[in-house]
């Protein structure tokens, strides 16, 4: 037992580091319940800033949800918006400071439902800021009640009986509405719920960022999460559940890489 | 053949005992401790450091950032 603790105190050295928590997140523990797929997606998009060395240059619009303290977790300039209205602000922001990085950090119940309008302006008018969408198919923050991204029949504090499409109407893809825009340049669907899936969440975010830096229009990276306190299941099941239910709704992939339409080509002819 | 070995340091006092860790780590290395942190959560910890290959699968699902990764060659 001894020798087996020594080995691993001969490992633990400093020139054997592989793997520490980004020098761009703060040291404050973060206020998500165990297992939130917020924490990992703040980690990555550290991660991104930290790599790409812009951590001067990068200004994020933190929305209102769960992930309303983000700014005390990443260590960056911040604005936080009114409810639904972080690509309204981030599109000043981008205006009044074109060489900044940009980004808004949004959940469903902000981006999809009550900033719909906003969101769909932002990309319509293909600007020129990254936006990162977590899905998580409930009101997280409020007790976990139904959002328009919710699944149909999934049982939450306002549909007990699981949601009835009559009455609640059907799922939202917006991501998929996002797509068809001609602001948009790189649109795509990611999950962090295995160390694959977070890899490709970071390479997609790390496009997003230089999708920006090359002025290509509007980068959105929905990420679809868990919720396990608002599902009232274990993080583990969490995730297995989201593999299960929700990525038959809303498969994982690019939607859209290019870049914004060229204004020129659909020019009237006068 | 040079072996590689690896070696996970667990923030006792951050970690929320979500359990992604252990679930995630190929070489079932991890485990949750019987013990509780000051916050009342069974935190991860190497039950099985001699399996550890310093994958880093752990560090990266972590939501909390609270895993440091260590590996290194054993001849």
């Amino acid at each position: 037992m001894a020798e087996v603790a020594e080995n691993i105190q001969n490992i633990i050295k400093p020139e054997n580091l592989v793997y520490q928590k980004s020098p761009v997140l703060t040291d404050k523990v973060m206020h998500y319940c165990p297992g939130c797929s917020h924490g990992v997606v703040h980690k990555i998009i550290a991660e991104v800033i930290d790599e790409m060395g812009i951590q001067e240059d990068t200004i994020g619009v933190s929305p209102v949800g769960c992930s309303v303290f983000a700014y005390n977790y990443i260590d960056i300039d911040w604005h936080e918006a009114a409810h639904g209205r972080a690509p309204a602000v981030a599109t000043g922001v981008k205006r009044v400071f074109p060489n900044k990085f940009v980004f808004s950090y949004q959940g469903d119940g902000d981006l999809a439902a009550i900033g719909t309008a906003e969101t769909m302006h932002a990309v319509n008018r293909g600007e020129n800021i990254v936006m990162v969408f977590i899905n998580n198919a409930i009101y997280g923050m409020t007790g976990g009640q139904m959002a328009p991204t919710t699944m149909v029949g999934q049982v939450t504090a306002t549909t007990p009986h699981g949601r009835n499409v009559d009455l609640n109407g059907y799922p939202l893809k917006i991501t998929e509405l996002i797509a068809q825009l001609p602001g948009a340049a790189y649109v795509t669907r990611q999950s962090v719920q295995t160390p694959a899936a977070v890899r490709k969440t970071k390479k997609a975010i790390r496009k997003a960022f230089e999708v920006q830096a090359n002025k290509k229009g509007t980068a959105f990276v929905e990420v679809v999460a868990t919720c396990n306190s608002g599902w009232k299941i274990s993080p583990v099941e969490s995730n297995e559940w989201m593999e299960e239910h929700m990525f038959p709704f809303y498969p994982l992939g690019d939607l859209k890489d290019g870049e914004k339409e060229d204004p020129e080509a659909l020019k009237m002819n006068v | 053949m040079a072996k590689v070995k690896g070696a996970v340091v667990v923030d006792v006092d951050t970690c929320k005992g979500c359990n992604l860790c252990v679930v995630a780590c190929p070489t079932q290395t991890l485990a949750l401790h019987r013990n509780v942190n000051g916050k009342g959560y069974h935190y991860s910890y190497m039950e099985n450091p001699e399996a550890c290959t310093g994958c880093s699968n752990c560090a990266m699902v972590c939501p909390d950032s609270c895993i440091t990764v260590y590996r290194a060659k054993i001849a």
